[in-house]
């Protein structure tokens, strides 16, 4: 059973290796179709996996769906420690592989219209397959050493798609950035895996599951779990919390979020695969993943995550408000709704006596129904953003307008993403942000009630966002060379494809919410593992909902027409908010000043003028002292054979001398 | 009978004289040639001992036949250094040739 799902990780690796061992020697078509076959048996071969895994295997006699390892080797065996590799299937790694192979389909095909004639095309196709096979290694790891590899792989294809254009010196820049920053945050993360495997003396993501092998034997031995409580107190939390550090980093948490937005470098459709839709969420999979940890031994830890999504998620959406280059407003977009699937982890806290309740539950399955239906709606945005730029050949808003006469199909499918950000029932970001905001106020009103406002901030940019690139007055200069026209069938179709996703699990969820349906997300994933049913709080659903519609309404009266003499009065009432709003709130300012005039002046400058004049200047001294010597004793390399030869007749004279004596 | 240490001290003569004309000898013909005699003194070595000390034997008789013949060679070899010195420098005796230094 499931010996098939090798397959998922080896079929993206192998077109990796062919691509880019002999990409250089196939033409762009064929390149393209072998990573694009690659991805779609990818994509069957894991919807087959989550057929048989919810379906045909279902639950077990707890009614819960078991964690199965149909594959587990042991790489490094260190003692009672071992790093461990292999396959591990339980709800949310099933979720993430469906997630992470149709969004990487989808962008597979539309690179082809998008990346069209594109030079390094094939190392471009090359790239994708890296990052989706590390990509899909991580969401299967079976323990969080393994998933700390492929996040460093994630990182590394991530830097390579970012700095894709390297004759650009702000790709180049930008891909340093990302990689630097992500980085950074990872060092915590190693941190806090040696803490935890030290004091553990186990790399298993949980101490309460035992994992069952395909032939039954149990994967990890359990750790002594009094040995991990006494290590608990202190212990745990602290490696939980540089763990998401980590998490933070490469989720684009505030302040470790400079690096997104300037990753909008990259080709767009990789900004919607890895910058939007999957690797952007590894740090909110990570959670959710050590999620049994982080409630069994460090709860008191969790409002760090909450209130750092909290401030993320304020944070990014009033950038967005702001920023004019479209790719930029998605970014923080992207930013804004990451923190919101942090926050529903963070609030998630359990109730009396460790107990998983409903509170618990609501808070880990909006996380996760809410990763699930964002990867959707946000790729098809990213997606849709890439046919415009297409289009337009810029990502200025002000190059845009009144679009929606040439690019009907983007425009449609922009508008259904659109309504499913904003919180519009029916469509899915509806359902999803909706348990969030629920689960918030169960925690403490004040978060509620400030996720209600970010919504309804989300709501407003998105709009602003919408109406910006197709409707208001339309660039008539920029378009006069080159009228904007539709995008081909591969460029419409994953945009097709995804928001008819987006819409359908919006219905489905929606009534489902409303009439209590079962067999929605709370099905499969849960934090318990036992059957979910969601139920809307109608209360907490009719305002996020009014509060949705009212800030579009105000988005519409203000953006939609030809002119914005509303804006315009806004932005000159307040010009300094919008400065900085504009600016980022000057955060890469504050990280120049930190790096160049605090971190280089004082602390690396000394260390360098250490190494420059210490450090090499004794092996300087070395390299001049040998130099020295030779030249004072280099007379006796006279080029005198005769005289050579008296020495060595004297020194068989002195030898002799010796043994004689 | 002619005795072993009369031998010996010929062909200690021999090497020492080689030894002396290889240190002072300014042509590097007369220093091939004082080369020739420490060998002649080794090779008369070998065929002493052997006749002296192991009668039945034949080992040493056959070193100084190969040291004869690698002997030869070596003089060939010798002679050919030479002429290509003197073709570079027009000149063969030792003194000049002090290229091969620092």
């Amino acid at each position: 059973m499931f010996t098939y799902t090798i397959l998922i990780l080896l079929l993206p690796f192998l077109s990796f290796l062919l691509l880019g061992l002999f990409g250089n020697k196939l033409s762009h078509k064929l390149a393209g179709a072998i990573g694009t076959t690659s991805l779609g048996a990818v994509f069957l071969l894991s919807c087959y996996t989550a057929y048989e895994y919810f379906f045909a295997v279902g639950r077990g006699a707890e009614g819960v769906y078991e964690a199965l390892v149909p594959y587990n080797i042991t790489w490094l065996p260190l003692g009672t420690l071992h790093f461990d590799m292999g396959v591990l299937l339980d709800p949310i790694s099933v979720m993430m592989l469906i997630v992470i192979s149709t969004v990487s389909f989808m962008v597979h095909i539309y690179s082809f219209g998008y990346m069209h004639g594109e030079r390094g095309f094939q190392r471009y196709y090359a790239f994708l397959s890296l990052f989706t096979m590390s990509m899909l290694g991580l969401v299967v790891a079976t323990n969080i050493f393994q998933m700390y590899l492929f996040w460093e792989l994630v990182g590394v294809s991530s830097y390579l798609l970012i700095g894709f254009y390297y004759t650009q010196k702000a790709a180049i820049a930008a891909s340093k950035k990302a990689f630097i920053v992500t980085r950074f945050a990872d060092m915590f993360f190693l941190v806090g895996i040696l803490i935890f495997g030290y004091y553990t003396g186990s790399f298993s993501f949980s101490f309460v599951n035992e994992l069952k092998l395909a032939d039954g034997a149990t994967a990890f031995v359990p750790v002594d779990a009094a040995r991990a409580v006494a290590a608990g107190g202190f212990l745990l939390p602290t490696a939980l919390t540089l763990m998401f550090i980590g998490g933070a980093g490469k989720s684009a948490m505030f302040p470790l979020h400079i690096w997104l937005p300037d990753a909008m470098e990259g080709p767009t459709p990789v900004s919607a695969l890895i910058h939007a839709a999957t690797m952007v969420v590894a740090g909110v999979y990570q959670v959710a993943r050590l999620f049994p940890m982080w409630i069994e031994y460090a709860p008191n830890a969790m409002p760090i995550i909450v209130w750092v999504g909290v401030i993320t998620a304020f944070y990014a959406a009033a950038v967005a408000c702001a920023q004019s280059d479209i790719k930029r407003v998605l970014a923080f977009s992207t930013i804004s709704q990451i923190a919101f699937m942090m926050v529903a982890l963070g609030v998630s806290l359990p109730g009396h006596e460790g107990v998983l309740d409903n509170h618990t539950q609501l808070g880990f399955l909006a996380g996760n129904f809410h990763l699930f239906t964002h990867a959707m709606f946000k790729a098809c945005l990213f997606l849709g953003a890439g046919c415009i730029i297409h289009a337009v050949h810029s990502n200025e808003m002000s190059e845009m307008g009144g679009l929606r006469k040439y690019m009907p199909i983007t425009n449609a499918t922009f508008l259904i993403s659109c309504f499913a950000i904003a919180g519009i029932p029916f469509f899915s970001g509806f359902s999803s942000k909706d348990e969030i905001i629920t689960a918030c106020m169960n925690y403490s009103p004040v978060v509620g009630w400030i996720m209600t406002g970010i919504a309804a901030m989300t709501a407003f940019y998105m709009f602003r966002l919408y109406y910006g690139i197709f409707w208001g007055t339309e660039n008539k200069e920029a378009h006069e060379h080159h009228t904007p026209h539709e995008a081909p069938w591969t460029m419409t179709f994953p945009l097709i494809f995804l928001s008819a996703i987006t819409l359908g699990v919006g219905i489905y969820s929606t009534l489902g919410g409303f009439l209590g349906w079962g067999g929605s997300f709370g099905s499969f994933v849960s934090a318990s593992g036992q059957d979910y049913t969601i139920h809307f709080d109608v209360t907490v659903a009719s305002i996020s909902t009014i509060v949705a519609i009212l800030s579009i309404c105000l988005a519409t009266y203000i953006y939609k027409g030809e002119k914005q003499p509303v804006a315009d009065k806004l932005q000159s009432a307040m010009p300094r908010l919008h400065q900085w709003a504009y600016k980022r709130f000057y955060m890469d300012e504050v990280y120049q000043f930190v790096t160049h005039r605090i971190i280089f002046a004082h602390i690396s400058k000394p260390i360098a003028w250490f190494d420059r004049h210490v450090i090499d200047g004794f092996f300087n001294f070395l390299a001049w002292g040998t130099h020295a010597l030779s030249f004072q004793i280099r007379g006796f390399q006279s080029g005198a054979i005769q005289r050579y030869a008296f020495v060595f007749f004297l020194g068989v004279l002195a030898l002799l001398l010796i043994m004689i004596l | 009978m002619i005795q072993l240490n009369y031998m010996l001290i010929i062909s200690a003569v021999m090497m020492f004289a080689g030894i002396f004309g290889f240190l002072t000898r300014r042509s590097t013909l007369a220093i091939l040639l004082s080369i020739e005699l420490m060998l002649n003194a080794t090779d008369l070595n070998f065929a002493v001992f052997n006749r002296m000390l192991y009668p039945g034997g034949h080992e040493g008789y056959f070193f100084a036949l190969f040291s004869i013949a690698i002997t030869a060679a070596e003089s060939a070899i010798a002679i050919a250094i030479m002429i290509n010195v003197y073709r570079q420098l027009k000149d063969i005796s030792v003194g000049k040739l002090e290229k091969m230094k620092f």
